[in-house]
């Protein structure tokens, strides 16, 4: 069983659904980024949704460019990110890993080299915010022969076809947009009808989770409400980090209480 | 003038090059728009009003005009391709017509666009001010500062201008913020995109309303001189007016067809926008292209002289005809560009855009090389009255250290 099969049935077994975490690997810095990303563990996160700094994020806001452009600065290439992940890896050996990066990370590194890196440490899956549908199948293609889940994601108002394809394209869970845009915390999810997690649940795509816009307890309760399995929160959880850069120890607090509060709700 | 259309046009590659890589909630907007132009093309309506403005608000057709004075009768004899003669000083115009039009038919409520120098910004306000569309153009925040004219320019025709300020503050930024508004606004915003680069169909639109260029330039160069051009040459930053002049000349295998990137202060220097020169393969914009990166694959600044060339990856097609080796890439410095400058306007009376310049300026060196036998077509995309500013400082500098070396 993977590790999302387990994260997902052992939440459902609790009754409530996961809550995921986003924060950009190398932000602020590489050390601070380990305890971090260990902060939001501790803290009761079921799964971790990670970044990879890229230089041009066209789907994020200013909260997770300005997160992109402090790892950069510090350092972050993808090499000292996967370094990091196998740390993380080694310390958590069962908490369910999804990477968030940009397709020309993964170019140029070579599609088979890249999946192939994320089987050793122990991806368990891929998400690439600039690889639509149409475009996938070799990306799809060198991820499932190196067994990693490759997630798409469901904008609001599909077509029908484009849900289709996105329930039997996307392995791991289904990333679910709760509103058009880029990521940020100023506007909020807005639930998607019941019918589209039905729809979803019909042609049995993987557990669907909602992004973008989730930012506080009320929307991981509402998300639950609807039926999805988990929420996915980054721009308010790399807010926390944002709002603390002087201060790690207070951070790394803020982040645990955080964590514990979107927890609550789910 | 009649208007002709490519066969394929909802093949989203050049080869191995191009696609729309973005993200998913984007992929109903690009494909609607691939939808309404095609529709749009076989419309005679939309055509008809499309040429309309073109020759009576834009003023095409513009001359070919051959150098009188530039080279010498033992020398190759260049052509230009009056694009700078143009509403709005530059090639510009033609496809932003075609796109307020379009969205027009496809029921936009408003327009948003990038700009780098600002030519492209001024085109799209004009055009929105003509069909009575409220426009967005993002601007680097750099860029604003260097090119303050062409903002109030924008503004005089009622377009809003925000300065970009995330990242390098350049072009590449202005086109991921106009992106983002597009992800939330894709029902009743057209993204206005600049030239012959990002995702399907803009490589293909913006060919397809700016090969008018070489379509009447191969008209002409036959009514003058009886046969076709040896030489058919044109600046590439993104690409749009190099591939509106080659667009007509791809199955003419007798004439040469060359790009000329800008060499910035040399390709050996990290100060140059050469990328198909310079560039590596990667995904960037939505397409599959060459671009100027590091090794890790995060995005490089460009730099050029010109702003209008600044641009770290270029228009698809282009890497595709690189590839089979149907056109060739070639690249001006900074110096030669300007030396161009200086000698056109001197010698003709004609003042050229900096990104212009470079065509010209391997013209030069071509028709030295050559006898009056070599015909060399240029596309003198835009006039240079941007730049005027921008070279008097340069000069002043010049001079100076010239007297300092003294």
């Amino acid at each position: 069983m993977s590790r999302y099969q387990s994260m997902f049935e052992r939440c459902e077994q609790q009754q409530r659904i996961a809550f995921i975490p986003f924060v950009m690997i190398g932000d602020p810095d590489l050390e601070a980024s380990f305890r971090i990303i260990s902060a939001l563990i501790d803290a009761g996160a079921d799964a971790l949704e990670l970044g990879i700094p890229f230089s041009d994020p066209v789907a994020d806001g200013p909260v997770i460019q300005n997160s992109a452009i402090r790892a950069l600065e510090s350092g972050t290439t993808p090499t000292r990110a996967m370094a990091l992940l196998e740390k993380v890896r080694a310390a958590y050996p069962d908490v369910a890993i999804g990477l968030l990066l940009y397709a020309n990370l993964v170019y140029v590194k070579g599609l088979d080299s890249f999946y192939q890196q994320c089987q050793s440490i122990g991806i368990d899956s891929v998400l690439i915010a600039d690889v639509p549908l149409r475009e996938t199948t070799r990306f799809d293609q060198a991820a499932a022969k190196h067994q990693v889940e490759s997630v798409h994601i469901l904008p609001p108002h599909a077509s029908e076809d484009t849900l289709m394809k996105v329930a039997k394209q996307s392995k791991g869970y289904t990333y679910v947009l709760g509103r058009a845009g880029v990521t940020g915390t100023d506007k909020a999810a807005q639930m998607p009808p019941k019918e589209v997690i039905e729809q979803l649940h019909s042609y049995q795509a993987a557990p669907p989770v909602l992004g973008f816009g989730v930012s506080r307890p009320e929307h991981v309760a509402a998300a639950k409400e609807v039926g999805f399995r988990g929420a996915i929160s980054g721009s308010a959880t790399v807010a926390v980090i944002e709002s603390n850069l002087q201060d790690t120890a207070k951070m790394l607090d803020e982040l645990g209480d955080f964590v514990a509060a979107m927890k609550q709700a789910t | 003038m009649t208007q002709e259309f490519s066969s394929s046009l909802t093949d989203a590659y050049f080869g191995e090059y191009g696609g729309m890589f973005v993200p998913e909630i984007l992929v109903p907007a690009l494909e609607q728009l691939e939808t309404a132009f095609i529709e749009a093309i076989e419309d005679p309506d939309f055509i008809e009003e499309l040429n309309d403005l073109l020759n009576n608000y834009a003023g095409r057709p513009t001359p070919l005009y051959e150098c009188r004075n530039l080279t010498t009768s033992e020398q190759g004899r260049i052509f230009l391709k009056r694009e700078d003669l143009l509403h709005g000083g530059a090639h510009k115009t033609n496809q932003v017509l075609g796109q307020v039009l379009l969205a027009k038919r496809m029921g936009k409520k408003r327009i948003i666009a990038e700009t780098g120098a600002g030519q492209h910004g001024v085109a799209t306000a004009l055009a929105c001010a003509l069909v009575d569309l409220p426009c967005v153009v993002y601007m680097g925040a750099k860029d604003c500062q260097r090119q303050q004219p062409n903002v109030y320019r924008m503004e005089l025709m009622g377009a809003k201008v925000i300065p970009v300020d995330n990242g390098s503050g350049t072009l590449k930024d202005a086109i991921n913020e106009a992106l983002r508004d597009w992800a939330a606004t894709y029902e009743d915003t057209h993204y206005l995109l600049g030239t012959a680069a990002g995702p399907h169909p803009f490589p293909t639109i913006v060919r397809e309303f700016q090969r008018v260029i070489g379509q009447e330039a191969r008209q002409q160069m036959l009514e003058q001189t009886g046969k076709l051009p040896d030489y058919a040459i044109a600046c590439v930053g993104g690409g749009s007016n190099a591939i509106g002049l080659f667009t007509d000349f791809l199955n003419d295998q007798e004439v040469r067809l060359i790009g000329v990137e800008p060499a910035g202060k040399g390709l050996d220097t990290d100060q140059h926008g050469a990328t198909l020169n310079r560039g590596k393969l990667g995904i960037i914009h939505g397409s599959h292209t060459k671009i100027m990166q590091d090794d890790d694959g995060q995005i490089e600044e460009s730099y050029s002289v010109s702003a209008g060339l600044d641009y770290p990856a270029i228009g698809p097609q282009h890497v595709h005809l690189q590839q089979i080796g149907r056109a060739e890439y070639e690249t001006a410095t900074d110096k030669e560009a300007l030396a161009a400058f200086q000698s056109l306007s001197r010698n003709e009376g004609i003042i050229p855009a900096l990104e212009s310049s470079h065509a010209l300026a391997y013209a030069l060196k071509l028709a030295k090389n050559n006898g009056p036998e070599t015909h060399i077509l240029v596309n003198l995309s835009g006039r240079g009255d941007k730049d005027l500013e921008y070279v008097r400082q340069l000069d002043a500098s010049t001079d100076s250290s010239d007297k300092g070396e003294n």
